[in-house]
């Protein structure tokens, strides 16, 4: 029986443009909805997999502001059985800090597993799942995108320069999750139902963020320079004289 | 002193390596004449070939973990023979690859110290400050490094690797580093030949093409396929192509997937969503195939075909068998 911890990062859902706020501190997330990690939902999902398979349980944990009871609220529908609310302000917090306060919870626990995403999808400091396996004492590998557990042994798998590899570790031990090798299920009603009901344990932290953000940018708008080759199948020799001319095809 | 991890292979160092040490290189002068150190873990494939590769980079030191158990890649077990030869470096720097990230997260650790990932530029060194990548590359964000020691994780392909102005001549010093027994136990017991379709097949590829939501089902591929195999290049898709199942995983180009820099990438029906394209932005050129010319794939590229994958693609592939003959 091993019991699971999954960690989550409420982030802004972006992808054709990022709005930064007047202040140039953040994402301006006013108009847009928020999410997790694709690596983040990959992990909640090997959790649920392995408490289900070891008779064990997944808990779902973040660090952030009240609204990211919303994100915990998704994995609970899914099927984590227990959310745990670090309630903070997590622009101000790093990767160091992240960990520390993760790791005060995690010490008063008994996880046989705790999950993390690789990279958080905004900050992208990849860096949280090892300073809290060295918080902690334990072992860590990252880029792993599928997970066995046979007793206290863990085989993780992910993908390496020259193949799978496979890593053998003892549990307890952390684990950083990669998109790929699982794919993540959809709520079912009673799922939701579930998350809209389960209590959320709400806790402080004792850690105060050290500041080196000092803000963000957006990259300057390139103007389009597209040359256009042509509309439709019609363009299919202008396409070829292309390719010929940028040397990729010869004739 | 500043100490470069690089990653090595049948060459010698990996090309994001050496863009590494450009960078380290650059900054070491803006530093006031830093020396540059590299440091490279286990039995080395191509001795020479790393060698040459160094002195072309300008280093002046390569300190050697020629140990055993370090042929077998593991992170903290590579972190501590890092740690080893880092005690009189102000800053430790890598390639922003997933070896490079984890082994330097490892180092950060251990030297207690903060870590930049990602970085594109240098802003100012006194205090040292650092541009990154955020966002899957869709914004920067300046980070200050202060503390005796930093670690700087260097993003793929966002500088270029350029020899340095003279060459050095590298010393060479073999160690054993300290391992303990908890550093070995995350080394890679086995790894597995995922067969000719791997991700190595994507990352190395001349010629991408690329497949999005536009492809409209499982079925089709063929055409994409075609034109694939006529250019002797790799397949790559969208999150939405591998999310609805049609395509495998490790065909996914973008933040959470493969990073590529081909020489062209032919980008059909993908809209250009910022994670899309923080794993394409190194193609050298983009042709963007799609019904919407407003798409930021289609903006951003640098040739385009306005219209109906379905219809181009094959057209596209009569014209090569043609020409091809
Ligand atoms: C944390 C996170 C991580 C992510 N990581 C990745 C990642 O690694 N890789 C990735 O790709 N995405 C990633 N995404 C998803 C990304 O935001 C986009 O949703 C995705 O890239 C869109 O895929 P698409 O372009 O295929 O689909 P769409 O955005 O739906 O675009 C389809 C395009 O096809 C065109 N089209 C439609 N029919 C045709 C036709 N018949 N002929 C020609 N053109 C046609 C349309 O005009 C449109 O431009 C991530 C998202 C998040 C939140
Ligand atoms: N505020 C947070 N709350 C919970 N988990 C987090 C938080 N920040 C980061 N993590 C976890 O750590 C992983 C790596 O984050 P990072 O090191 O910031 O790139 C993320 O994918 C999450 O799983």
């Amino acid at each position: 029986m091993t019991d699971v911890l999954v960690c989550i990062k409420r982030i802004p859902e972006t992808s054709s443009q990022v709005m930064l706020s007047d202040d140039g501190m953040s994402v301006d997330a006013r108009h847009v909805g928020h999410t997790v990690s694709a690596h983040e939902e990959a992990a909640v999902e090997i959790a649920i997999q392995l408490a289900d398979a070891s008779g064990g349980s997944a808990t779902v944990l973040t660090l952030g502001p009240a609204d990211a009871v919303e994100q915990l609220r998704d994995a609970v529908a899914v099927g984590c059985t227990r959310a745990v609310h670090i309630e903070a302000d997590s622009e101000a917090f790093g990767p160091a800090d992240v960990a520390t306060a993760i790791a005060d919870f995690v010490r008063g626990e008994d996880f046989g597993l705790v999950l993390v995403g690789n990279d958080a999808a905004d900050t992208g400091d990849f860096q949280v799942g090892v300073r809290l396996a060295y918080a902690l004492g334990r072992p860590v590998v990252t880029g792993i995108s599928s997970v066995a557990l046979d007793g206290d042994t863990i085989t993780a798998r992910g993908a390496g320069p020259d193949g799978d590899e496979v890593f053998e570790l003892p549990s307890p031990a952390i684990i950083a999750i990669q998109e790929g090798g699982v794919t993540p299920r959809y709520p079912s009603i009673v799922g939701r139902m579930k998350a809209k009901k389960l209590p959320v344990e709400t806790i402080a932290t004792q850690v105060s963020p050290m500041t080196y953000r000092l803000g963000l940018t957006s990259p300057p708008e390139q103007p389009s320079t597209v040359e256009v080759l042509g509309e439709g199948p019609d363009a299919a020799k202008a396409v070829v004289d292309m390719l010929v001319g940028i040397g990729v095809v010869s004739s | 002193m500043i100490l470069v991890l690089v990653e090595t292979d049948a060459q010698g160092v990996t090309l994001t390596s050496r863009e590494a040490l450009s960078f380290a290189r650059t900054l070491a002068e803006r530093l006031g004449d830093q020396p540059v150190e590299a440091v490279a873990t286990g039995p080395l494939p191509h001795p020479d070939g790393v060698l040459d590769h160094l002195a072309e980079q300008g280093v002046t030191m390569l300190h050697h973990a020629d140990d055993e158990r370090l042929a077998a890649y593991g992170g903290a077990a590579w972190a501590a023979a890092v740690v080893d030869a880092a005690s009189s470096a102000r800053l430790v720097i890598g390639s922003g690859t997933p070896r490079g990230m984890e082994v330097l997260a490892h180092v950060a650790t251990r030297l207690d110290c903060l870590m930049a990932a990602n970085v594109i530029a240098v802003e100012e060194t006194d205090p040292l400050t650092v541009s990154r990548q955020v966002m899957g590359g869709g914004v920067f964000e300046r980070m200050r490094l202060g503390g005796e020691v930093a670690v700087i994780s260097v993003a793929g392909h966002a500088i270029d690797a350029v020899p340095a102005a003279r060459p050095s001549t590298p010393a060479v010093r073999t160690y054993a580093p300290t391992l303990t027994d908890a550093d070995l136990l995350t080394r890679v017991v086995r790894t597995e030949q995922a067969g000719g379709d791997d991700t190595s097949a994507l990352t190395g590829a001349k010629v991408v093409v690329g497949a999005g939501r536009g492809a409209g089902s499982a079925e089709g591929f063929d055409d994409l396929l075609e034109l694939k195999d006529l250019l002797g290049g790799a397949l790559g898709v969208s999150r939405v192509v591998t999310s609805l199942g049609w395509r495998p995983h490790h065909e996914q180009v973008g933040q959470t997937g493969s990073r590529i820099s081909p020489d062209l990438y032919i980008a059909c029906g993908i809209s250009g969503a910022i994670q899309h394209w923080a794993g394409c932005q190194s193609a050298r050129k983009i042709l963007a195939i799609n019904t919407d010319p407003d798409a930021p794939m289609v903006t951003k590229a640098h040739y385009a075909v306005i219209g109906d994958l379905h219809e181009i693609v094959p057209a596209i592939n009569a014209e090569l068998r043609r020409r091809l003959g």
